[in-house]
């Protein structure tokens, strides 16, 4: 047998991301992705004054596209890029659509790459994307219950909760802080504050999973573009700089359980490769799916021990104007989950508080932002994982 | 504690009968290798036969070594109850007029995880004892028992809905005059079925075994002949929408093969009560079944048919027979086709030759009545789906997943 030498991820100098675009979301919608999509990519035109032509690049998340992917929406649209990708990763789309992106600029195979997360939400897409979600869903998840992510994740929490001693406080605390950040965001679909004992005395979804654990699918697109700092300059538009990325699937797969992700085997590099440590980062964005997920990541980039979230949660605030900001834009949990623009929206809300272009609250001072994805639990466990260092420009 | 069934109440016939709705059915052609293990009840496990390694779910590739040889062989059935939940909103039809509803996560002995519905006497920490058994969809589905015998432990709701046990159930046994009939007839009343209607044909024609059954309460002697279509119709409109499990154990077996028999009045015979006697009672009492696939906690759920196992593979010394048989047998999994809207589930009983008149000249192994009838029961009460009774139906049965083609040519020269 022949070792493999692997060799470190190379840095993206002079590549950076930009032109944060949220499509408002809507419960649920009479149009196709397509559309969503569409207005994404014209948000996109019109912010950075360009002509269509001027996209040579396009990668698409969606889990409603079909028959289509992301081929058909050249066409579609009228694009004609040199560098095209279809990402249907969910959680992870956005980190990894950043990556894939960022690569393809740097070494020349496009200039402009609009990277977009669209998915609509008909009265009964739910239940038909969960259905026929995954083979393996199909053959061993949905036929038992047929209580969807919830009921996954819920195995998956409750033996967090027995192994580490978290409680539902801990997660309801997460929840109650990303809708305190929510409340000042205009688009974000929950209006209302949450308090903990409302959260604590919700209905039973999926033991011990409640409902303010759970996200609200609904329809919307997100989107940024990858490009070169010089030709966003010329353009006009603010930018962050991509300071480092990591992106493992299935990592530990002989655990019998989910409780850990592939942050933590690359996370020193993901560190290292941006030249910063954990203390240096200005605020996190998690997948925040469940809270469970959010502490989990937490755990794996670094910020606490393994199993030591339900402290770290009990010592900050996680609100934009405190302690460990986290889901500064309110995330899933309050925004909403529209399908893989999911996967986007903490790498979106990212470029806007790097950028000084939140609709709402901004951290202050924030000179580093860390973006986690997350996603594809096609039997029993998230596959993909991926993070991001963004750093202002 | 599992709570003990209740003998159900008379049914309100004011209240409209809820119409049965399936659990989702697709599956991968690679997961319908558990399907088989589910059906005969047998516990294995995806397998390489490369490197040897355990996988679940099922891969058309093994995730050590890259093989394709997958096969499934046997393995532990223990493992601990990791995790559980309580899933209390779905959108499927299905399971949202059943919820809440626990499922689990169990690592195995055998190192895979394997997502399971629970069994109510366990908790997440526990040793459980997994199982495959077929959903109303007809697929296979896992379920963690506790590893240890509880009280009452047949009774769990969730497992009710994967076995077809008997109990407090109204069985349909079509022959009483026959020594099967009247051993199934024993074996219902001792699994506590609620009534046992027994067919019998020309019931003027003195039957002295059956006189000491007679007076057994919840027995009804009823007349039918599934070679008269008419009797038939006339118990079908009387019981029809009573009956929850049909046992057809009427049959016509004769020696002698194609040549050696002159004319086709046994054949025939052989055909009206086998193959057309199938026919007839499936079209009286099958569609009444599927309409009430989900009627309550004693709903319709099985058709037994009791088969011989050169339904499978044509024995010469019973030649016609075999082939009446494997017409009957072919019929069966069109009607387990057509029933599988209602939930209800074909049971194939396979047996060797039995031990009766009509194999009087036939060397042992042979299988008693007794033997069919406690494999019945047993295969309602685990939900099984093909069941081999007896040395030579077992033996059949492996020797044919090993060479048909050798099983042809052996059996032309038993007799």
């Amino acid at each position: 047998m022949v070792a493999i030498k692997t060799t470190p991820r190379m840095t993206y100098d002079g590549v950076v991301v930009a032109m944060p675009i949220t499509v408002p979301y809507q419960r649920y919608s009479i149009k196709a992705a397509h559309w969503w999509i569409g207005r994404a990519l014209q948000a996109v035109v019109k912010t950075a004054k360009i002509r269509l032509a001027d996209i040579d690049g396009l990668a698409v998340s969606s889990f409603t596209l079909a028959p289509d992917s992301t081929i058909g929406l050249t066409q579609h649209f009228g694009l004609s890029p040199r560098w095209l990708d279809h990402i249907p990763l969910g959680g992870a789309s956005g980190i990894v659509a950043l990556r894939r992106a960022a690569r393809a600029v740097q070494s020349g195979d496009c200039s402009i790459a609009v990277c977009v997360a669209g998915d609509t939400n008909h009265v009964d897409s739910f239940r038909r994307t969960l259905s026929s979600f995954s083979r393996f869903a199909q053959d061993a998840v949905y036929p038992y219950g047929a209580g969807g992510p919830n009921a996954s994740f819920a195995l998956i929490m409750s033996h967090y909760m027995a192994k580490t001693g978290a409680t539902r406080e801990d997660f309801g605390k997460l929840a109650v802080a990303q809708r305190t950040n929510a409340l000042t965001v205009p688009h974000a679909l929950f209006k209302k504050p949450l308090t903990l004992e409302s959260y604590l005395s919700a209905r039973a979804i999926s033991d011990p999973i409640h409902l303010f654990d759970c996200v609200m699918p609904c329809a919307g697109a997100e989107a940024f573009v990858v490009t070169r700092a010089d030709i966003a300059k010329d353009l006009g538009v603010p930018y962050a700089r991509i300071l480092s990325t990591i992106e493992r699937h299935n990592a530990f797969a002989d655990d019998p359980i989910q409780w850990r992700g592939g942050w933590a085997v690359d996370r020193d590099e993901l560190y290292g490769m941006a030249g910063v440590s954990v203390g240096d980062v200005d605020f996190v964005q998690t997948y925040d799916d469940y809270p469970v997920i959010s502490m989990m990541q937490l755990e794996d980039l670094g910020l606490c021990e393994k199993g030591a979230a339900p402290t770290f949660v009990r010592a900050n605030t996680f609100t934009t104007d405190g302690s460990c900001p986290h889901n500064t834009c309110g995330g899933q949990l309050s925004v909403g989950q529209a399908g893989c623009a999911g996967g986007y929206i903490g790498l979106v809300e990212t470029i806007r508080q790097l950028t000084g272009q939140t609709s709402g609250a901004t951290v202050p001072d924030a000179k580093i932002g860390l973006v986690s994805g997350f996603g594809m639990i096609t039997y029993d466990r998230g596959l993909a994982s991926g993070a991001a260092l963004l750093g202002r420009a | 504690m599992t709570k003990p069934l209740q003998r159900p109440k008379r049914k309100d016939p004011t209240k409209r009968t809820r119409l049965p709705l399936l659990p989702q059915g697709a599956r991968s052609r690679q997961a319908q290798l558990l399907t088989r293990t589910a059906a005969e009840g047998r516990f294995e496990l995806p397998t390489c036969n490369a490197c040897g390694a355990v996988h679940y779910p099922p891969r058309d590739a093994c995730p050590k070594c890259l093989s394709d040889t997958i096969v499934m062989s046997p393995a532990s059935p223990l493992g601990t109850l990791l995790a559980e939940t309580t899933v209390r909103v779905s959108p499927d039809v299905f399971f949202r007029e059943r919820m809440p509803w626990r499922i689990g996560t169990v690592l195995m002995e055998a190192g895979v995880s394997v997502v399971a519905h629970l069994h109510c006497d366990v908790a997440a920490g526990q040793p459980v004892r997994l199982a495959w058994h077929l959903d109303r969809s007809g697929q296979a589905v896992a379920f963690a028992w506790p590893e240890q015998e509880t009280p009452n432990m047949a009774d769990d709701i969730q497992a009710r809905e994967l076995t077809l046990d008997p109990k407090f159930r109204r069985v349909l046994v079509t022959d009483a005059r026959s020594a099967v009939g009247q051993a199934c007839i024993r074996a219902f009343a001792e699994a506590g079925s609620a009534i046992i209607f027994a067919g019998l044909a020309e019931p003027w024609k003195p039957c002295s075994d059956l006189d000491v059954l007679r007076k057994m309460s919840g027995l009804e002697i009823m007349t039918l002949d599934v070679t008269n279509g008419d009797t038939i119709t006339e118990l079908a409109a009387e019981i029809g929408a009573r009956v929850d499990i049909v046992v057809n154990t009427a049959e016509h077996v004769r020696p002698g093969g194609i040549l050696d028999r002159p004319g086709i009045t046994v054949a025939r015979e052989e055909l009206e009560t086998g193959y057309l006697g199938l026919v007839r009672l499936a079209q009286a009492f099958a569609p009444v079944m599927r309409f009430r696939g989900a009627d309550g906690t004693h709903a319709a759920c099985a058709w037994v048919n009791v088969l011989s196992i050169f339904a499978q593979a044509n024995w010469p010394a019973y030649g016609a027979f075999s082939a009446a048989q494997a017409a009957q047998l072919s019929a069966s999994h069109a009607l387990r086709a057509e029933l599988r809207p209602g939930g209800v589930r074909v049971v194939n009983v396979f047996t060797g030759p039995l031990d009766t008149n009509w194999f009087q000249t036939v060397p042992p192994p042979k299988v008693t009545p007794t033997q069919v009838a406690k494999a019945i029961v047993d295969a309602l009460k685990r939900g099984l789906e093909d069941v081999y009774v007896g040395d030579v139906a077992e033996d059949l049965r492996a020797r044919l997943a090993d060479n048909p083609k050798a099983v042809e040519r052996d059996l032309a020269n038993e007799r």
